[in-house]
């Protein structure tokens, strides 16, 4: 197969042998192999330092003090989904809410299991438009964690957020005047 | 290219004087087809490969055009029985259509263009182009040849697997998540997605042999900047291959864990995202588009010189703007997915950077209609499927302009317009280049002269019947006719009647090509070495047609300095 055994005249036309050229390939391939694996990862990162697809932010209660309140109002709507398969009802206490941008408000979900199990789920979130993700900032979220319900059992279920006042300058985003709060409810898969 | 080979290297077998010439002696039938390691013979079995599974996936196109033909569902309902499957399960019929545009899809990118034009064409000519005696590698080309079949084994197998709704994998050839994953329970997507996998591997050794090739086996003299241009077509092609299909790799194997280990890369239930599978795939997808279209620049290149007599029209600027359309192929991917919530400014960049490739594409556009300017023309077959090819991939590239703006996009996204559009630039770009690269190189090959006159028949018929059949689609897409239905509003009833019309010319074209096949192989004069004269200058019409089963064991020297 390699070179050597057939010492065409072209071999000695050039320096690398197949064998080098054809291994140098293979190597950019599994190269590009690994990097279809490190997306995952970087994907995630990117998402959440962008907030790409409407990914939202997250801050802790020091850095949410610092932020200055503006005068300007912005409705929040909230919706609540469930996946097909999980017997829990979700909804959102109230529909929608004013706001004021850069005030923390609490929004309360009110969750029920309705099976005769407990179940834990976790919850995936997004917001619509998906150019005030970077905006969008929660504090406490019950998002953050897993939720295990008994049969039966109702819960009310907290969030923390704000928006930014920056949302007020960004030329994408000044035009808004409602966001939805959206999440859904899957059974946990990590058990 | 004037080039000087040595007297060895033209036709010496003279079998009545020598009968185990050497450079002439085949292996017995079964060691020579299916244990092959001449780079020619596994060419040979690649194009017929192609041409095979261009049949089924074609006539798959045929029951979707039936149907089409007018609105309500004609047809569906008896395939589905014909199939195994139960036909009067509404949803099961619907399921078929998924599974018939999946089918088409992957067998075409997978299973005819790249085997023709990769495997065949890139096999047959690469070596003979640049002088070499084979490929680098022979015995793994024997392996890429065996793995692209047993791949369409496995598709096939699929369309026979319960793949949830019915039988066979009905996920399109993008193979989404969440659809693909759990939206498809039961083996037929598993079938599918190995079958990628096969193909992938088999494409990733077959580009390491072209890089390995053209990089170390060039004959003396023939530099990078002195390779025929269908050579450097192949040579970008290998790196998006080398580059691209890895990605692919990565992405289906997430996906079979996702459907079968339990693993949520696209489950948002574990903290996935689905979109993740729709950046990977682009990834890999839209240097696939150039996959399969830069060979067909290369063949064009390549006839194009041949018949005006000229070396083609600025060399290096034809090559190099290969390349441009290679790296910037990378960096676009995300105007296939305008609508899944992208922000304005990643739609202006990917519009803007997909608008950019334009440039390097009309370049070869120019350069071809540059060669052709005041040169001695022949409008021989090769030669009309050849600007054929130019004005089909011209349509094709206008459209394309206009759907690579985010905000156009966002209405004509998934509308006929776009099958028009990527019709336009495979199905008549690519499979138009195919067929001039099949009748200028056809008696090269097989020893024997076509049918000059059933080869520009078949182009007629094929040109008028595909832009019959997709130019109607065009109009469909603006009404907003959207793809991957078996169904539609009256409303769209007449464009869709004349482009099943359409689609029974281009069948005709194809009865052409098969008769003049096997008129010439059985019936054809034998082919002269260069049989198309002074304007053929490449290595290959160096040699007898069909060239020796060993060639070039001296090799030829290049010492033109004005080659290509």
């Amino acid at each position: 197969m390699t070179s050597a055994n057939f010492a065409t005249p072209s071999d000695s036309n050039t320096p690398k042998s197949n064998a080098k050229v054809g291994l140098s390939a293979l190597g950019i391939a599994l190269a590009m192999l690994g990097l279809g694996y490190a997306s995952v990862p970087l994907y995630r990162m990117f998402c959440q330092v962008t907030g790409l697809n409407g990914t939202t932010q997250r801050v802790d209660a020091a850095q949410a003090n610092a932020v200055a309140i503006t005068d300007k109002q912005m409705s929040i709507r909230f919706d609540a989904n469930t996946a097909p398969g999980l017997a829990w009802d979700f909804r959102p206490e109230r529909a929608t809410e004013t706001v004021t941008i850069g005030a923390r408000d609490m929004a309360t979900f009110l969750a029920k299991n309705n099976s005769n199990r407990p179940i834990t789920g976790t919850a995936t979130f997004n917001v619509t438009p998906v150019q005030a993700g970077i905006y969008f900032t929660k504090v406490q979220c019950f998002c953050f964690t897993e939720q295990t319900l008994q049969p039966g059992e109702e819960v009310r279920m907290p969030v923390l957020f704000y928006v930014d006042p920056a949302i007020i300058d960004d030329p994408d985003t000044a035009d808004i005047e409602q966001i939805t709060l959206s999440y859904t409810f899957y059974e946990s898969t990590k058990g | 290219m004037a080039t000087t080979a040595t007297p060895e290297t033209l036709p010496v077998h003279d079998d009545a004087h020598d009968l185990h010439s050497h450079a002439d002696h085949k292996p017995p039938f079964f060691q020579r087809w299916f244990m092959s390691t001449n780079h020619k013979d596994i060419g040979t079995l690649y194009l017929i490969f192609a041409i095979f599974a261009g049949v089924i996936g074609g006539a798959v196109s045929g029951i979707m055009r039936a149907e089409l033909a007018a609105p309500g569902i004609q047809y569906l309902s008896w395939w589905t029985s014909f199939l195994g499957g139960n036909g009067a399960n509404f949803d099961e019929t619907l399921h078929l259509w998924n599974v018939l545009i999946s089918a088409h899809g992957l067998i075409m990118v997978f299973f005819m263009v790249m085997p023709a034009v990769i495997g065949g064409f890139g096999n047959w000519f690469v070596p003979l182009m640049i002088g070499a005696p084979d490929m680098a590698f022979p015995r793994m080309n024997n392996i890429s040849f065996w793995l692209t079949f047993f791949a369409f084994i496995s598709l096939m197998t699929s369309a026979f697997m319960p793949g949830g709704t019915g039988m066979g994998a009905g996920t399109g050839w993008t193979v989404y998540a969440p659809l693909s994953t759990s939206g498809s329970p039961g083996p037929a997507v598993d079938f599918a997605i190995f079958s990628l996998h096969l193909a992938g591997a088999a494409s990733i050794m077959g580009a390491i042999n072209f890089i390995t090739t053209i990089f170390n086996m060039r004959a003396p003299g023939m530099t990078l900047h002195k390779m025929p241009l269908f050579v450097w077509s192949v040579l970008v092609t290998a790196f998006l291959l080398l580059l691209a299909l890895p990605v692919l790799a990565a992405a289906i194997t997430m996906l079979l864990t996702d459907r079968n280990f339990g693993t949520t890369f696209f489950d948002p239930a574990g903290g996935g995202d689905p979109i993740l599978y729709q950046h990977l795939f682009w990834f890999f997808g839209h240097p696939e588009v150039y996959i399969m279209i830069l060979p067909g620049f290369g063949i064009v290149s390549q006839i194009v010189s041949t018949f005006s007599k000229k070396p083609v029209f600025g060399y290096l600027g034809m090559a190099y703007a290969m390349v441009a359309i290679g790296v910037v192929g990378f960096i676009v991917w995300a105007h296939h997915m305008y609508t899944v919530g992208l922000s304005v400014n990643e739609k202006m960049y990917f519009t803007a950077a997909t608008m950019v490739i334009a440039v390097p594409t009309g370049i070869k556009i120019f350069s071809w209609i540059a060669t052709m300017w005041g040169g001695s023309l022949e409008f021989k077959s090769p030669m009309w499927w050849a600007l054929g090819f130019i004005f089909l991939f011209t349509v094709g590239g206008v459209t394309g302009v206009v759907l690579a703006n985010g905000g156009i996009d966002d209405n004509l996204h998934d509308t006929y317009y776009v099958v028009a559009h990527f019709h336009y630039v495979l199905s008549l770009g690519a499979v138009t280049a195919l067929f001039a690269g099949w009748w200028y190189w056809f008696p090269k090959m097989f020893g024997k002269m076509h049918s000059e006159f059933l080869a520009k028949l078949q182009f007629v018929f094929f040109f008028v019947g595909v832009n019959t059949l997709f130019f109607p689609m065009h109009f469909l897409g603006m009404q907003g006719m959207p793809r991957r239905y078996p169904d539609y509003t009256p409303a769209f009833e007449l464009w869709n009647k004349v482009a099943t019309d359409g689609y029974m010319i281009m069948s005709v074209s194809m009865l052409i090509f098969f008769v003049n096949v096997i008129y010439s192989l059985v019936a054809g004069k034998k082919a002269a070495p260069n049989y198309w004269g002074e304007g053929a200058t490449t290595l290959e019409w160096t040699l007898s047609s069909p060239p020796p089963f060993h060639q070039f064991e001296t090799l030829p020297v290049i010492d033109d300095k004005a080659a290509h």
